[in-house]
């Protein structure tokens, strides 16, 4: 048990205050790097084994199985040496590092597949031309009108979402009325709403009377993006602290004064993350635009007269032909789409991690 | 200061009364802006009632039509989809989605919960950062991409697991394959997994929040005594989180129930429920809204619409029911 020493030493390394907890020591003593070695050389041949008996069963059933079998293994011997307790914490740590790599792996499997098939299409041509005048066996085509299409309906749907969202926030957080508390439950409410719930409100409201449209799409957006926006500005009002409103009305101002001139000042670059990643969000929302905006070939600048396209619709109706052109394209596509946001993605974090240093420097 | 510009400070009250979320904060006498201010924000707030209002009213409306050709009973009691007679029943299609989602919950709950416990517990600093972002980004990325990734890429890998698993664990229920040459492409269980990754980040994300509040000094304390950090978590973190953690599933199970754009993409959808998991078709509400809807006729689309309003309840009672758990285990610290 030479392995239960708390490791105090490593608490000076490392200042911060989530890592001023004592630890155990991590580092791997030879004993268990031996024990794993073992485990998974008996994995190995227990996978072999079963694909003896069994027959095949794919890269994944093998790994799987090579998992299991080595994680008994290696289960048994530490028991053996130390107790069943400390054997199961070793486990668990396996266990629990592997959920981290297996996750990781995911992402970057998924990343990778999809860079590896979309790149090929990606020529500047692509983001100049439209699909009007290409059939599924013709070369050229492109993202064009897709691409003004999401600019349009995300930025109309932004437009609209973030004064409404800011607003509820500070009703929530500042004024707390008498709507407080049934606002505050229908926003639960909204943000679990499922997307294409949003198309089919629309649908009902909007399309049967005025027709497919741009607009229609961007209505889907504000609807699932005001709750999620409005959450995280309340959040971030609340991380405001109460001196700088104390003071504020110390000096004479108004409530209108001390909210417009302090509070948002003080929370904009969180409110600014905030609707970043709502944006990000609502980019790649598909199922409500096939109900609103509904998606065309040739392209359509006006978003508020006639079917048009956004990149999720794109990609959605390309993917569902049936021949390589199209597929091509479809995962051409999907990489613009993915590139933008995690454009979206990165600008937020760079936001938000500048801002909290600011933070942190005045505390 | 009085007058014009500014107010007195009065005692710090309640306003509005009702609401303990909001913290008691001194106000000052009301000036014209200030009502003017109240007026706008006050409507601004208003938009998202009326907003679920207007949801609620429309699909009860838009859905009257099916559920009147066949009858509300069956509507919510049958299992068939027959848009030439006008003969609908939802039933088959929501044990369907919640079929689907529980797949994905089964493997979504201890991948996520590892890595909550990774990222707060286990890993080094400098990884920790790393993960938390890749956890965001899983969860910033478009369905589309997780759907498209599944079929052509994951479905492959995952085809040999559905065979094995029908032909060696087929005594367990749902894991039955029928016939001798089963068709295993785009099958729930394939479907389930995708959404399990999908909903993975949202599960992991809340229920790390909530481990991160147990209070340091009892885990310290655990570890003290001689635990081991398994014991720590065992006995300390996972106690203590339990509440959250339910909550927290609750609302990764809300979002299985919504998801459309994967599914469609994997799933050969049936107008009722398949227990035959491992096997190629599945019924699922949201992706047969997605799909059927722009080639329906007026009655299906009403149908569809009436299928709509049976999913956003489920998911409203669900989110809800999972929004309050947290909450109340976040009040409790």
């Amino acid at each position: 048990m030479d392995t239960e020493v708390l490791d105090l030493t490593a608490l000076e390394a490392e200042d911060s205050p989530e890592n001023d907890r004592p630890r155990r020591q991590r580092k791997l003593s030879g004993d268990d790097l031996a024990a794993a070695t073992l485990a998974a050389i008996s994995g190995g041949a227990f996978a072999w084994v079963l694909r003896i008996l069994l027959g095949q069963h794919g890269i994944m059933g093998t790994a799987i199985w090579w998992y299991i079998g080595a994680l008994v293994v290696f289960f048994l011997i530490i028991r053996d040496r130390t107790d069943s307790e400390g054997a199961l914490d070793k486990i668990m740590t396996t266990l629990i590092w592997s959920a981290g790599v297996l996750v990781s792996a995911l992402l970057v499997w998924m990343l990778s597949y999809l860079v590896f098939k979309g790149i090929p299409k990606i020529t500047a041509s692509f983001f100049s031309e439209d699909m009007s005048k290409v059939g599924p066996l013709t070369p050229g085509g492109g993202v064009k009108h897709a691409l003004i299409g999401t600019i349009e309906q995300v930025g109309l749907a932004t437009i609209a979402v973030v004064p409404l969202a800011v607003l509820t926030a500070i009703y929530l957080n500042e004024i707390g009325g008498r709507l407080a508390k049934p606002a505050r439950f229908v926003i639960d409410a909204m943000s679990g709403l499922p997307s294409i719930i949003a198309g089919l409100l629309i649908y009902t409201i909007w399309v049967t009377y005025f027709g497919f449209s741009g607009i229609a799409g961007s209505m889907a957006l504000l609807v699932l993006m005001l709750p999620t926006v409005t959450r995280a500005s309340e959040e971030i009002l609340r991380t405001i602290p109460d001196s700088l409103r104390e003071g504020a009305l110390a000096l004479g101002a108004p409530q209108w004064q001390l909210i417009l001139r302090i509070v948002l000042p003080t929370a904009m670059a969180g409110l600014v993350t905030a609707t970043i990643l709502g944006i990000a969000r609502a980019v790649g929302e598909t199922a409500p635009m096939l109900l609103t905006a509904f998606g065309s070939d040739s392209t359509n600048t006006n978003p508020f007269k006639g079917p048009q396209s956004d990149l999720p619709l794109f990609v959605w109706k390309l993917i569902r032909l049936p021949n390589e052109t199209s597929q091509a394209r479809a995962w051409a596509g999907l990489l613009v789409l993915v590139m933008l946001v995690l454009i979206l993605f990165v600008t937020a974090r760079y936001i938000s991690g500048r801002s909290q240093k600011k933070l942190g420097r005045a505390s | 200061m009085v007058g014009e510009r500014g107010g007195v400070l009065t005692r710090p009250e309640y306003d509005g009364g009702s609401d303990p979320e909001v913290p008691v904060r001194p106000t000052t006498q009301r000036t014209t802006g200030d009502r003017i201010f109240r007026v706008v924000a006050t409507g601004a707030t208003s938009v998202s009632l009326i907003i679920v209002a207007v949801t609620f009213i429309f699909l009860v409306n838009g859905s009257r039509p099916a559920l009147e050709s066949s009858g509300v009973w069956n509507f919510f009691t049958g299992s068939i989809w027959n848009p030439t007679v006008g003969n609908f029943g939802v039933l088959g299609l929501l044990e369907g989605t919640l079929i689907i989602a529980a797949i994905a919950m089964v493997i979504a709950l201890p991948l996520a919960l590892a890595m909550a416990l990774f990222i707060n517990e286990y890993a080094p600093a400098r990884l920790r950062r790393i993960l938390t972002s890749v956890i965001d980004l899983l969860a910033a990325l478009p369905s589309l991409l997780f759907g498209y990734w599944g079929l052509k890429a994951l479905q492959g890998q995952l085809v040999p697991i559905s065979t094995f698993l029908g032909s060696h664990f087929g005594a367990v229920p749902f894991l039955e394959l029928s016939g001798h040459t089963p068709r295993l492409v785009g099958s729930a269980f394939i479907a389930g997994v995708v959404v399990a990754i999908m909903i993975m980040p949202i599960i992991t994300s809340v229920s790390r929040d909530v481990m991160a509040q147990v209070p340091r000094e009892q885990c310290e304390g655990a570890l003290a005594l001689g635990g081991t950090r398994w014991g720590m978590v065992r006995e300390v973190i996972l106690p203590y989180g339990k509440n959250g953690i339910v909550g927290a599933a609750l609302l990764g199970f809300g979002r299985a129930l919504g998801e459309t754009i994967a599914i469609a993409l994997i799933v050969s959808l049936v107008f009722k429920a398949n227990t035959h998991i491992l096997e190629t078709g599945a019924g699922a509400i949201a992706p047969l809204i997605a799909i059927r809807f722009s080639e329906a006729s007026s009655l299906e689309r009403s149908a569809l619409i009436a299928a709509g309003l049976a999913l956003f309840l489920l998911t409203l009672a669900v989110s809800l029911i999972a929004r309050r758990i947290v909450a109340r285990s976040a009040a409790v610290k």
